[in-house]
């Protein structure tokens, strides 16, 4: 077991499957968002639902996810490091050939996409003052639109988004491969099924933000 | 020197059996306690190192490259010939034999051919069970096709780069060995000298590329893998680093080196560009199978375009000399014809040295996709290299330097004279006579390697007493020495001149008089201009660098000026050979245009004895009897 | 034949392993479109020597494209611009006159520079000592028509099999991992029948030898495989994980080292 985490193959199983956890996570939660549509009383009750009816399972979601991010986040990390320790001397010139802008930025967008994730918990779940100071508990759909009411929320939640959709688009392509599950392909960089997936969830969770700014959520 | 070939007794297909059990084997005990050189890790080296590591004897093995994975079999496209007769067409171990020792023109030695054929199928056996990726059937069998001069189909293959993948082969059986302690591994080590005790060679002197260190290496035998001299003639098919030196210096030290003057040119190769050429490229002859080879019936037709040459207007020189063969007669016989059409204005392409080899027939018969699939990755490197595309117009082809079926003689049991240094591979001169048939230096090299030099080293090991020899001993001092010297000396000259440039001048002295065609008047030139171009090397050479670090010009420098020394042997060797054979042709003996061999008085091996610097090499004859094979013309018309 | 182009070099000097390393400038008039890139550096090196300065030291070998001995990252690119092309079967007329060209060594930890362009790939020999053959010795092996293998089979293999151990890919990963180099290997074995036996523990040993050299991970950039003079697939590198999670499932634990050879 340590052997197999302390492999390079290995620690990028591990990011597999918690990403894949992560994945099916943002998918349910963009569906879930999109409920803000129906109404107030429909969304406070989705989340009256997580926060009060089924909380233990909620919790158990909570600590799964949250073992997820670490190990996702714990196990690229030390990859990381690991690569830049392969290649002391960097080169003095070097083109991406086929690499895609996508792949190039998992680390440094992950990087920001875990600080968002703080800063959205803390918006919306936690109640942090300085991020909303009108946070009111239970008000979901209220908080949401007095966050998004403020264009700075709304600029930062798209480009959150934004990385979110190139480390999907590139995350759901390598998930398969590294778990040596995908089919062989005549040209195995192409990627269909996941532009599909990463485009989906983005535009699906930015429509939340953009609802509001628009005025069609209020 | 007596010759002493030590061909068994009894029958020629009972021989090897019969020798088999009466040589002497090595106390499984007691074999880990012998120590075995092997320089080079090619085909013969890396199976030889393997398989008598896998006995259990205490290997060395030595590659100047930086892994063994490099040695230059690697290279070899075509494929490898084995007598199986999958293919039920007729092919029989006394066939393959048969075709052998015709295709060497008669001047093999009968009893290693027929041993050669009958571990064909052994080395088959053994690298799929290695995991070689042969081509095969539908139904999962093996693949087979034709090659150069045979009408059997008994050629097995892994796409254009059968080489490679046995090689990759050996090579991983080595990996495995080095893995489990039998072998040691010395990558960027460059042999340069032999050492020889009381008469019997005992170790070697070699230089690290990398550290420059100069080291002794002691051990109860010594084998030399380390390929073939083409190189001589600066330009060839062969690797840039592939040398000499390791096979001259044994030469040196007392080893009879056997018919140098036996060199293939192979018939396609992408012509010469410009003077910048460094080495040139083989198209595999499998291409022959495929494609026509012409040039104009008329010299004014060559400056026009292919297309544009009427079909009439074209001479398919080959289907018309030879019909029963035609473009796939030998490659002896394929490269002078080359020679011939482009010696009357006939060639094509930049300097008129040049023919076609056209596939339009068979792209209008098979489609383009089939051809694509046959030879898709050489018609690849054709246009990477030339910049045309083959599928429209035909390739341009000649002739190269490839192959040297001349080596270090050995006797059957591929022992050189100086007793314990064994040769094997394209190194030793044993299989291919004047000539090698296409798909046959693979076979050879691992017949060598896996299922021969095992049994014939445990023999040697078994038969002797070895006295008890460190790198103290005076003749390994003296040897470290000689090597100091020699570097030291390199490197002082200080002169004006490159070493390549030299080496190039050189070749050219062989390519044009030693080459394709030679006669008696351009090699006694020869036999002047090489002595006064090597006094000016050992004048005028610039050398850069030091001796105790990496540096690329000292090696060079060290095998330019073997081969210096070698090229005189060499063209000795074609002076005396006053007859046409093979690869060897006279052109003061030929009959209607066709190499006239001369049965009575040169049907032996010439085998070289060093008489001393300055000093004429003397010449050592061991006569060729033929007793299973009728001695003819060897006809392909 | 064009006429001749006047190229500008940057070439990247060390003398040794532990000495610092800088670029070079060198000014090559006079180059053939014909030429071949290492043609056009072994003119370089004539006129070095002959100015009495030390030549540019690079490897190289067979000079058409099957070795793996030569490499050099050539603008950036591993094997140069060229798609499915090695440094020595690079063509200058893929330059144009007065071009500049950044020559550069492989640059991996596990790739120490020997000398200038030069680097030691003893690495590659240690992964596949971990486990990248089969084992039979030499005599052993049935009729090689007794194992039918299916063509599908073999030529997936042999795509495989094509790797000439260039470290083309460790040097075009931005990572420095060596996945493809091993996952090719692995692949080629473990595809065919003769291979089966062995198949898990060889994926075990050798991604364990490959982590032991020190190269980086593989994050699927894809670059390796642009980088292939020999086109292989990143699809192996995806059998590579399947076989090395299998058999980390089924197999017991392996043990590598460093050294050997």
């Amino acid at each position: 077991m340590l052997k197999f985490w302390n492999s390079s193959v290995g620690k990028k199983v591990v990011m597999a499957l918690t990403g894949l956890v992560l994945v099916g996570f943002v998918i349910g939660h963009m569906a879930g968002n999109l409920q803000i549509f129906a109404g107030p009383e429909r969304y406070n009750a989705y989340a009256r639902l997580l926060q009060h009816d089924i909380i233990e399972l909620t919790w158990a979601v909570r600590v799964a996810l949250f073992v997820s991010v670490v190990l996702h986040a714990l196990s690229a990390w030390q990859l990381t490091r690991r690569s830049w320790a392969a290649r002391p001397v960097e080169y003095a010139m070097q083109e991406a050939q086929v690499s895609t802008y996508a792949s190039r930025t998992m680390r440094w967008g992950g990087v920001f996409l875990f600080v968002f994730l703080i800063l959205h918990i803390g918006q919306f779940t936690l109640g942090w003052k300085w991020l909303l100071p009108e946070y009111v508990p239970d008000g979901a759909y209220g908080n949401v639109v007095l966050a998004f009411g403020r264009p700075l929320w709304v600029v930062v939640y798209l480009v959150a988004m934004f990385f979110l959709m190139l480390h999907l688009l590139h995350g759901t392509w390598a998930v398969l491969r590294t778990l040596g599950v995908a089919k062989n392909a005549a040209e195995p960089l192409q990627r269909q099924l996941p532009l599909i997936i990463a485009v989906v969830v983005t535009v699906g969770f930015s429509l939340v933000p953009l609802g509001v700014a628009l005025g069609v959520v209020r | 020197m007596k010759l002493d070939s030590k061909i068994p007794s009894g029958p020629l297909k009972d021989k090897w059996d019969k020798h088999r059990f009466d040589m002497k084997l090595v106390n499984p005990a007691n074999k880990r306690k012998y120590h075995v050189i092997v320089v080079g890790s090619g085909l013969a080296g890396a199976s030889a190192a393997a398989s008598m590591s896998e006995l259990g004897y205490n290997v060395s093995c030595f590659a100047y490259q930086d892994s063994p994975r490099r040695a230059h079999s690697i290279a070899a496209q075509g494929g490898i010939n084995a007598a199986k007769n999958y293919r039920n067409d007729g092919d029989s171990i006394h066939r393959l034999f048969y075709d052998t020792v015709k295709g060497g023109d008669f001047r093999a030695r009968e009893a290693n051919v027929y041993r050669l054929a009958q571990v064909s199928n052994n080395i088959i056996d053994q690298c799929v069970g290695q995991g070689v990726p042969f081509g095969r059937e539908y139904g999962g069998l093996l693949a087979n096709r034709s090659f150069g001069g045979a009408q059997v189909s008994r050629t097995f293959y892994a796409r254009g780069q059968t080489g490679q993948q046995l090689l990759l082969g050996a090579y991983q059986a080595l990996e495995k060995e080095i893995a489990k302690g039998g072998v040691k591994m010395y990558n960027r080590h460059e042999m340069l000298e032999l050492v020889v005790v009381n008469g019997v060679a005992r170790g070697i002197i070699t230089r690290d590329m990398v550290t420059g260190a100069v080291e002794a290496h002691v051990a109860d035998a010594v084998v030399l893998g380390t390929g073939g001299y083409g190189n001589v003639f600066y330009l060839s098919t062969n690797a840039k680093g592939c040398n000499v030196t390791a096979t001259y210096r044994a030469y040196k030290k007392g080893a009879a080196f056997a018919n140098p003057c036996y060199t293939q040119i192979h018939p396609t190769c992408i012509p010469v560009a410009g003077e910048h050429q460094s080495k040139l490229t083989l198209m595999s002859e499998s291409l022959r199978n495929d494609g026509r080879v012409w040039v104009p019936k008329r010299k004014e037709d060559c400056g026009k375009k292919p297309s544009e040459i009427a079909e009439a207007d074209r001479d398919y020189y080959l289907e018309r000399k030879y019909p029963s063969y035609g473009n796939l007669s030998p490659r002896d016989i394929s490269s002078r014809a080359a020679k011939e059409a482009c010696d009357d204005g006939r060639g094509v392409g930049p300097g008129g040295r040049g023919v076609y080899l056209d596939f339009a027939d068979a792209i209008s018969r098979l489609g383009a996709p089939e051809i694509s699939d046959r030879y898709g990755n050489l018609f690849d490197m054709y246009q990477r290299i030339t910049d045309e595309n083959p599928y429209e117009v035909p390739m341009r082809i000649y002739p190269a330097v490839h192959y040297t079926m001349g080596g270090l003689w050995v006797d059957y049991n591929l022992e050189t004279t100086i007793p314990g240094l064994h040769c094997i591979g394209e190194a030793n001169f044993s299989d291919h006579g004047a000539n090698r048939l296409g798909a046959s230096a693979l076979m050879q090299g691992l017949a060598d390697g896996y299922f021969v030099l095992p049994y014939t080293i445990g023999h040697y090991l078994a038969s002797n007493k070895f006295e008890k020899v460190t790198t103290d001993h005076p003749e390994f001092q003296a040897a470290l020495a000689s090597v100091q010297t020699r570097t030291t000396r390199l490197l002082g000259i200080k002169g004006k001149r490159t070493v390549d440039s030299f080496h190039r001048e050189l070749g050219k002295i062989l390519w044009e008089k030693c080459g394709m065609a030679r006669n008696a008047t351009g090699l006694k030139q020869a036999l002047q201009e090489i002595p006064s171009l090597r006094e000016e090397f050992w004048k005028d050479v610039t050398v850069p660098g030091s001796g105790d670090s990496f540096n690329q010009s000292l090696e060079k420098a060290g095998r330019v000026a073997d081969f210096m020394e070698f090229a005189e042997l060499m063209v000795t060797d074609a002076l005396h050979r006053e007859e046409s054979c093979g690869g060897h042709f006279r052109e003061e003996y030929q009959e209607a245009g066709e190499a006239k061999r001369n049965d009575e008085q040169y049907a032996y091996v010439a085998a070289w004895e060093y008489a001393g610097d300055g000093q004429a090499p003397v010449l050592n004859k061991e006569p060729l009897e033929f007793e299973s094979v009728h001695l003819a013309t060897r006809s392909y018309k | 034949m064009s006429g001749t182009m006047n190229i500008t070099l940057k070439v990247w000097r060390q003398s040794g392993p532990s000495a610092p390393g800088a670029f070079e400038t060198y000014k090559a008039p006079g180059i053939s479109p014909d030429m071949s890139f290492l043609e056009m550096l072994d003119i370089v090196n004539e006129r070095l020597i002959e100015g009495g300065k030390d030549p540019i030291a690079f490897d190289h070998d067979c000079r058409e494209g099957i070795c793996g001995m030569c490499g050099l990252v050539i603008n950036g690119a591993a094997h140069g611009p060229s798609k499915l092309t090695t440094t020595c079967q690079l063509h200058m007329r893929s330059f144009k006159d007065g071009d500049s060209i950044t020559i550069e060594p492989w640059r991996a930890k596990a790739f120490p520079v020997i000398k200038d362009l030069v680097v030691d790939r003893a690495p590659l020999d240690r992964i596949i000592q971990a486990g990248g053959f089969i084992s039979v010795a030499t005599g052993g092996p049935q009729d090689a028509n007794a194992l039918p293998v299916g063509k599908p089979e073999a030529e997936q293999s042999m795509d495989a099999a094509a790797c000439i151990g260039c470290g083309a890919c460790v040097a075009a990963c931005p990572n420095a991992s060596v996945s493809l180099f091993t996952a090719a290997k692995i692949s080629h074995l473990g595809l065919l029948p003769q291979g089966q036996p062995e198949r898990y523990r060889r994926a075990l040993k050798m991604v364990a030898q490959m982590d032991l050299e020190g190269f980086g991970g593989c994050t699927l950039f894809g670059e390796c495989m642009a980088a292939c003079p020999k086109g292989i697939s990143i699809d192996f590198i995806k059998r590579m994980n399947g076989d090395y999670i299998w058999g980390s499932v089924t197999e017991a634990p392996v043990k590598v080292t460093l050294g050997g050879g």
